[in-house]
């Protein structure tokens, strides 16, 4: 018995330091190794010089100085461009919120068969593969220039974020309190209403809440491929050398995104905090 | 022993009853289960339960007592043999018809498995989960009738004040009080509790088996419950069933229990003080 704990030495003792508790993982080491490598070699091709730095820094400050004072003497037309690209936001997060929901839901692989979370899965990868501005290119030509194409592109990329995170929400929660529920005798859509929904409910709305701030961001962008919005006035100021307009836009922009971000941290703090204030349960 | 921890109300019936009566609620006919083939963790159980009473299985760990108490209820798939409550055969069951059987059948777990982000009260109500119908349930709208059982049983187990608290907030002695709550709110034909004092203090333990014990018997429900403390099985259970290796080894009132059982059931002595 002490023979074979010995690891060696004869004496029934092992000698000290002759015991590993770690084996070496040469497969890692060779993959970090290959991934410094890579980072090294990928530096090298950017052609990057001091003399380039300063040059960028002197341009720089050329492009700020024509910058200032910023010219909101458009307002109208970048009131009407918000305007535009916040209801894009609101509707694409809207549809967005609704459609992932049961796409998450089909994703989960633990509440659902493999015949229907490999279609549901292979969905939300579709909806992740590419950016919103090709995504909205793609509806520009679509159904045409305008706030549709812009609205259809950020429901593909919220379907893509939230019904991911919702899926593999869901596959982390305790089936514990799911095998209690269903214990009773609960239907599915009960099981789903009382042992599933009320464990991921927090972090469904945490999720929708930020692609909201993500949707509004993005709505300000679609507009440069013509899907509607304040990225078209942008762009066009952008292209005649406006740079005292782009600034007065950029402004604008900021503004909003800040208050749209209040406004989904109160939310959060309405649905998600309180329920999540109770995270760490007290064990007695 | 049992005698000194009768606590509420009615007294479980008496040792003597404890053999397998005419009216069996529930009745196992070579029930079989392995996970692995070839590995069987129960191995052709044959038992019946009677229609009153507390019986407890006891039992080294990995011996398919959970198992066992799954089997009934169907968390767990039997591959062999037969369940029959009330003369019907779970095992044939499918969807709805499984779900009905379920529905007279509570269950108490050992980590209490209440839905955490739930109030007190709403957990209770899934109780109720098998009779409400899914838009009732989505929107919170159960009967009156059921919302007045949860209230009561509520004050019986002591935790009126705690309606509207979230389960996650409670102690582990509240915690298994509102899993009981929730079991009985099913007004079941029998309840399984599997290893329900586990998770608990000595003295939580005692007063969780009372509870338990004196609501089962008022309302003429029996019990089975699996434990692995031999002490507490003694005190509070009629009859004593005990499994080693997919197998009962002893059947029979707790008073007939004796060391030389308990090392047939666990192997080995020198952990008998």
């Amino acid at each position: 018995m002490n023979e074979a704990l010995a690891g060696g030495g004869s004496s029934g003792k092992p000698v000290p330091g002759s015991r590993r508790a770690f084996e070496p993982d040469w497969l890692a080491r060779l993959g970090w190794l290959a991934a410094i490598l890579y980072v090294v070699y990928a530096a090298s091709l950017l052609d990057f010089t001091w003399a380039r730095f300063v040059t960028g820094l002197e341009q720089a400050a050329r492009f700020f100085d024509r910058m200032f004072p910023p010219d909101f003497s458009r307002w109208e037309a970048v009131l009407k461009g918000l305007k535009e690209s916040l209801e894009i936001a609101v509707l694409a997060s809207v549809g967005g919120i609704l459609l992932s929901l049961p796409i998450g839901f089909l994703a989960a692989r633990n509440l659902m068969p493999a015949w229907v979370n490999w279609p549901a899965r292979a969905v939300i990868a579709l909806c992740r593969t590419f950016h919103p501005v090709i995504v909205a290119i793609i509806f520009v030509k679509a159904v045409g220039f305008g706030a549709l194409a812009g609205i259809l592109a950020l429901v593909i990329a919220s379907v893509g974020f939230i019904a991911k995170l919702f899926a593999e929400a869901i596959e982390e929660i305790s089936l514990k309190q799911v095998e209690a529920v269903r214990a009773t005798g609960a239907s599915f859509m009960n099981v789903i209403a009382f042992g599933v929904l009320p464990q991921v409910a927090a972090r469904f709305i945490g999720f929708s809440t930020y692609q909201f701030d993500s949707n509004v961001r993005n709505s300000t962008m679609v507009g440069i491929v013509g899907a509607g919005g304040i990225g078209a006035p942008l762009f066009v100021a952008f292209q005649r050398f406006d740079y005292d307009v782009v600034c007065a836009i950029l402004i604008a922009i900021v503004a909003v995104v800040f208050l749209c971000e209040i406004l989904s941290n109160q939310v959060k703090r309405v649905f998600g905090e309180a329920v999540q204030d109770g995270r760490e349960p007290r064990r007695g | 022993m049992s005698e000194a921890a009768a606590g509420t109300g009615a007294k479980a019936r008496s040792a003597g009853s404890a053999a397998p009566a005419a009216a069996a609620a529930l009745e196992l006919r070579g029930l079989q289960k392995s996970y692995v083939r070839g590995k069987p963790v129960l191995r052709a159980i044959d038992l019946s339960i009677a229609g009153t009473g507390l019986t407890a299985i006891i039992g080294p760990s990995g011996t398919g007592k959970s198992t066992l108490i799954r089997c009934v209820n169907r968390l767990v798939e039997p591959s062999g043999g037969q369940v029959l409550l009330d003369g019907e055969d779970l095992t044939a069951l499918r969807g709805r018809s499984l779900r009905l059987a379920r529905r007279r059948i509570g269950m108490v777990f050992q980590e209490y498995n209440l839905v955490e982000r739930l109030t007190v009260i709403e957990n209770l109500l899934c109780g109720r989960l098998g009779h409400v119908g899914a838009l009732r349930a989505w929107l919170r709208r159960f009967p009156p009738a059921d919302i007045d059982r949860a209230f009561e049983l509520l004050d019986a187990v002591g935790l009126a004040d705690f309606a509207k608290t979230r389960a996650d907030a409670l102690s582990g002695g509240q915690r298994q009080r509102v899993g009981i709550a929730r079991a009985l709110m099913q007004q079941p034909r029998l309840l399984l509790a599997d290893e329900p004092t586990s998770s608990l203090d000595p003295k939580t333990s005692v007063e969780v088996m009372e509870l338990m014990r004196g609501l089962c018997a008022q309302r003429g429900i029996p019990v089975i419950v699996n434990m692995h403390d031999v002490e507490l099985a003694r005190r509070f259970a009629a009859r004593i069933i005990g499994m080693s290796g997919g197998r009962v080894v002893f059947d029979g009132p707790a008073t007939a229990l004796t060391d030389e059982h308990l090392k047939q059931i666990y192997g080995g002595e020198g952990w008998l003080a």
